[in-house]
């Protein structure tokens, strides 16, 4: 067993563990914390397909993990209000029931990330970054824009979503549903690597003439990892807005496209389980330091600084050291 | 000109005030390895990479199995069988020699890619790809990453990439550079035997390979042909000598 491999155990233990003993001794808001911490890690997950895998620099996350959370917010709340979505063509009704809300996550996100990956690819560097930067504002906009779904002031849920089986709003089953999700994409993104998907985008990545000598398309593998890793940022973001029983339009802001990307390059860059390393750190931090100051974004900056600067692989290149390859 | 498995017609290529293709015609005929020679900044490089479908001629066409190509991708020709190795190595640097072999068979078996089976359990791919690096010399490598190789090696790899693909024609650019003599005097001797499966247009500055490996030469000076022949007549070519041979002799 190579040491990433013990240290991905001790974290995803880790993240199993605390949430558990705080059930045992009682302590709710320490699971909420680490639900936080799985759901959050999910949408960096998704990002480190496109950014760690495929290359691709998306500063627009934010539209797909505020696409995922207003898929929440409207299903739920037009079953709140008992008012259909639309009558006609045909009846669509909301629903307070987690998968399939997932499911509408899943595609929402999925279809926005084919759109703008299939505009935003055909630029790179620089470029690509801004256009999806303009991507996510341009949600931003729309969302404070639209009075419908609340607007500047968001969607409030009155009661979580169900999930057939559980009792959702008891914090330590809400966490074993986020945690399984968790779980399960980091599986598929494992699979993913060690694909021949996962061979031809990451060659792609390294090099675009390559993969185009071998017969392959560099932009088709791009977009196909730009729709995977933006549904699970959605699916991330539809978990976040029953986390909070609230959607606002800041799940959209480039602030939180920031934000998913700092725990990615936190925990680091096409690690496997960086991104759960990442969002760990990100709020203890958050946690412990904005206790003591209310400007502890300053420490996180000097961080991320230290990180880019002197630990290329992040949290999780410092303590394993560089990639070993498999096979 | 119909028998040719791969031609240009009139090819004329200018980057501002350089013309690095003027008007070149030239093609390759089943079995044989047709070298090109040239001073640096010929336009060796950019005639391959039109050929290849990286750059659009301004003018004149490329034929590629008697089908004009000139608009195609280069993915698109690729998949006719179109095999090209680079000056400048264009690998997956990170990844294993065994994984960069894999990526050309898995691009010569077409297709969609799957997402969960992992690429390296997928015996016909990991054998085709072991195979063609066994041919290029590489076998005691398949586990090394491609960026610990030595410079001659990764031309080697260049090289069994593009054996991977069992192409109709190869399109090699210095596949010795960087390589020792011992390297080169083997792969010269690969390169005679390869020539029998796909015809190879082969440009490089080794002189001993490509007067022992051509069957015919072409020279490019300033963006032109200024000759096509065998060895004996290029070496007899009094324009040759001036232009070209001259600045060895
Ligand atoms: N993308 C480009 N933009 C501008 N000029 C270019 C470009 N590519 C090549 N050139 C110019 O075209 C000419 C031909 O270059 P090319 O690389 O084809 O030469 P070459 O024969 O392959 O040389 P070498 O033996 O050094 O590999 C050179 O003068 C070069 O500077
Ligand atoms: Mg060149």
């Amino acid at each position: 067993m190579s040491r990433e491999t013990i240290l991905n155990a001790v974290i995803f233990g880790g993240l199993l563990a605390v949430p558990l003993w705080a059930c045992i001794v009682d302590e709710p808001f320490t699971i909420t914390l680490a639900t936080k911490v799985a759901i959050l890690a999910l949408a960096g997950v998704g990002l480190n397909i496109a950014l760690g895998l495929g290359g691709l620099v998306s500063l627009g996350h934010a539209a797909f993990f505020g696409l995922g959370g207003y898929a929440m917010g409207i299903l739920a709340s037009h079953a709140q209000s008992y008012t259909p979505l639309m009558e006609s063509p045909l009846l669509i009704e909301g629903t307070k029931s987690m998968p399939i809300i997932w499911l509408m996550a899943l595609i929402t996100s999925a279809l926005a990330a084919l759109a703008i990956g299939a505009l935003s690819l055909r630029t790179s560097g620089v470029y690509f970054i801004m256009i999806t930067l303009a991507f996510g504002q341009m949600f931003y906009y729309l969302s404070i824009s639209w009075p419908a779904y609340g607007g500047e002031d968001g969607l409030s849920i009155y009661v979580r979503n169900g999930f057939p089986g559980l009792n959702t709003l008891d914090p330590i089953q809400f966490f074993a549903i986020c945690f399984a999700l968790l779980a399960l994409a980091l599986w598929l993104n494992a699979r993913l690597i060690r694909s021949p998907f996962g061979l031809a985008l990451g060659a792609a990545r390294q090099s675009p003439q390559r993969v185009e000598t071998v017969g392959l398309s560099p932009f088709r593998l791009r977009l196909a990892a730009f729709v995977i890793s933006g549904a699970i940022t959605g699916l991330a973001g539809a978990l976040f807005a029953d986390l909070n029983r609230f959607v606002s339009p800041t799940m959209f802001s480039w602030q939180t496209s920031g934000e998913i990307m700092i725990f990615v390059i936190l925990g680091g860059v096409g690690r496997l389980y960086g991104p759960v390393a990442g969002a760990a750190l990100f709020i203890t931090l958050e946690h412990v330091l904005g206790g003591l100051s209310e400007f502890w974004h300053i420490y996180l900056g000097l961080l991320l600084l230290l990180v880019v600067l002197f630990a290329r692989g992040g949290l999780i290149g410092l303590i394993a050291g560089r990639e070993v390859h498999h096979d | 000109m119909t028998e040719a498995i791969l031609a240009t017609h009139n090819i004329t290529k200018r980057f501002g005030a350089v013309t690095a293709s003027d008007g070149v015609t030239m093609d390759l005929r089943p079995g044989e390895i047709h070298a090109v020679i040239g001073p640096n900044g010929a336009g060796k490089s950019t005639l391959i990479a039109q050929i290849c479908g990286g750059l659009k001629p301004d003018a004149g066409q490329v034929e590629f199995l008697g089908q004009d190509v000139s608009t195609l991708t280069t993915r698109k020709r690729a998949r006719m069988g179109l095999a090209r190795t680079f000056q400048i190595s264009a690998l997956a640097m990170e990844n294993t020699v065994l994984e960069n072999a894999v990526l050309g068979a898995l691009g010569a078996r077409g297709g969609t890619l799957g997402l969960i089976r992992p690429v390296l359990r997928d015996k016909t791919l990991r054998d085709m790809a072991l195979h063609a690096l066994e041919r290029a010399g590489l076998a005691d490598h398949a586990k090394t990453r491609t960026s610990e190789l030595s410079h001659g090696q990764r031309r080697q790899l260049e090289v069994a990439v593009a054996l991977t693909l069992q192409p109709k024609a190869f399109v090699m650019d210095e596949p010795m550079a960087g390589m020792g003599s011992e390297g080169s005097a083997r792969l010269t001797g690969f390169l005679d035997e390869l020539r029998a499966e796909a015809p190879i247009l082969l440009v490089e500055h080794d002189m001993d390979a490509v007067f022992a490996l051509a069957d015919r030469l072409s020279v490019l000076v300033y963006g032109k042909i200024i000759a096509t022949g065998t060895v004996a007549e290029i070496r007899a070519n009094p324009d040759v000598r001036i232009a070209y041979l001259g600045e060895d002799a």
